[in-house]
């Protein structure tokens, strides 16, 4: 009779693991380094720039690695783009510190050391959230962003 | 004045002939308190006794009538005023007239049906309960006795495990296995999630029960939904070719059976929730129902005969003879 007093518990059976998978490199590899500020230009058109470094094992990705240079206004490009296109609900970027651009500022404004390194974190943890996002890495705006050397404002925006 | 003379001038109570064998179980009530209140099943006779106590021995009551009525019905939230009666039975006990002393009536309601299973949710509450009332002129002395429900099913003939591939095009496929789709309520549940491509960055995954009540019909229709257990059972980033094992007691958490379409006001039913979560906090996850079905006690009879034996074994024949003592109680 099938009324039995104790359940079954145990496990069901599994396919063995292959040991190439169990040991070898995640399919899931995706790092993304923001670094090396610069200050390019002179006088009131002085701006930061950042090295973007992707490192990828994802088939999504044409490169495998690709290092670019990216300035803030550029980040909010890409954030306005995956808004305005995609679904996902786009992870903040750091404050765009309009106060700091004033004149008449005690320190470097926005070119103040602690003020270009709080930035730069908040950048790297920006693009690494939305690079991994599987929704985001079907739009092209991620890709060009990631790995052309400059951004083309007047690109087709769609899915890669 | 006095104000016990605002009173009532008479005391019902019922009180059913097996009070002293019958078994109780605990309810919860629509505030969360846990009551105990005895428990039938289907086709039994609920019958008993309805005691009429003058407050004033020697004062005649005057009454139209003494009458006791066994009600089954179904109550939702949003709309207090209207109960929907599914059982409704009455036994006249007295015809008009008038009482000059204390009396007890005998009352019997042989086999009733009683459908459906005693359920208090978040909108609705099915109830069965006797009510004995003593018909006046200008308001009625009632008593209400509520007793609890509860509807039995044998192991199903048909109960064929649960498996499928699901993912993300090219992210995420896995292949999740659950050992069957009906399981009762101390049942486990025992089953599997096979990874057969990652290509995010996982960091636990759970598996959910989720209580879905529905009220209301076509386009009032509201799901209620109630996360009634998280469990974790995978904490690290899974690779292909994994295979991650489930067992999920259900003894642990309060849960009803799968109630289908309740007299055509109401749904109960239960869905696995298995829950993937990546390290940026996004979830990923994938609902399934599951059939939940009650269990009679007999087994737990045949068991305590089984321990009776296994206590000859095992200690001396003093306490071994209490224990199939015991044992042959329980069963008569």
């Amino acid at each position: 009779m099938s009324d039995a007093a104790v359940a079954d518990t145990r496990r069901l059976n599994s396919k063995p693991q292959d040991l190439s998978d169990a040991y070898g490199p995640p399919s899931n590899f995706l790092e993304i380094d923001v670094y090396d500020p610069q200050t390019v230009g002179v006088g009131r058109n002085r701006y930061t720039t950042y090295e973007v470094r992707m490192r990828t094992n994802l088939p999504i990705f044409k490169l495998k690695e690709s290092c670019v240079r990216r300035r803030y206004s550029d980040f909010e490009w890409l954030k306005n783009e995956l808004e305005r296109d995609s679904k996902i609900v786009v992870p903040p970027l750091p404050g765009k510190a309009l106060k700091r651009q004033l004149p008449f500022r005690g320190d470097e404004g926005i070119f103040e050391e602690s003020f270009i390194e709080e930035r730069r974190v908040g950048l790297e943890q920006f693009i690494n959230r939305i690079a991994g996002h599987p929704l985001a890495q079907n739009e092209r705006c991620l890709h060009m962003f990631l790995q052309e050397e400059s951004i083309d404002r007047n690109y087709i925006p769609g899915k890669v | 004045m006095s104000f016990f003379s605002f009173g009532q001038s008479a005391e019902i109570d019922v009180v059913l002939n097996d009070a002293e064998t019958r078994k109780k179980v605990e309810h919860k009530s629509e505030d969360g308190k846990k009551d105990k209140y005895f428990l039938f099943y289907d086709g039994e006779t609920v019958s008993g006794k309805v005691n009429v106590t003058l407050k004033s021995p020697g004062k005649r009551l005057e009454h139209q009538g003494i009458k006791i009525e066994f009600i089954g019905q179904i109550e939702l939230y949003y709309d207090r005023g209207n109960h929907h009666e599914f059982v409704s039975l009455v036994k006249d006990l007295a015809r008009p007239g008038e009482l000059t002393q204390s009396q007890t009536f005998d009352f019997e309601f042989t086999h009733v049906e009683k459908p459906y299973e005693s359920y208090t949710g978040q909108n609705v509450k099915l109830r069965y309960f006797l009510r004995a009332t003593v018909s006046r002129r200008l308001n009625d002395i009632s008593k209400e006795m509520d007793i609890v429900v509860h509807t039995l099913s044998t192991y199903p003939e048909m109960n064929s495990s649960i498996k499928m591939e699901v993912g993300i095009e090219d992210c995420l496929h896995i292949e999740f296995e659950y050992n069957k789709s009906k399981y009762h309520l101390k049942d486990v549940i025992v089953g599997k999630i096979y990874f057969l491509l990652v290509r995010i960055k996982i960091k636990h995954m759970e598996i959910d029960i989720i209580k879905r009540e529905t009220t209301g019909t076509g386009p009032n229709v509201y799901h209620e939904n109630d996360t009634i257990a998280k469990y974790e059972i995978m904490d690290g980033a899974p690779v292909r070719g994994e295979s991650i094992p489930i067992r999920l007691f259900l003894a642990g958490y309060e849960m009803t059976p799968t109630m289908r379409d309740i007299n055509k006001k109401f749904s109960v039913r239960y869905y696995l929730n298995l829950v993937l979560i990546d390290e940026e906090e996004r979830r990923y996850f994938k609902q399934q129902e599951i059939t939940l079905w009650r269990k009679g006690d007999i087994v737990r009879k045949s068991m305590s005969h089984q321990a009776s034996i296994a206590a000859q074994r095992f200690e001396g024949s003093a306490s071994a003879e209490k224990a199939l003592a015991q044992a042959k109680e329980e069963n008569s």
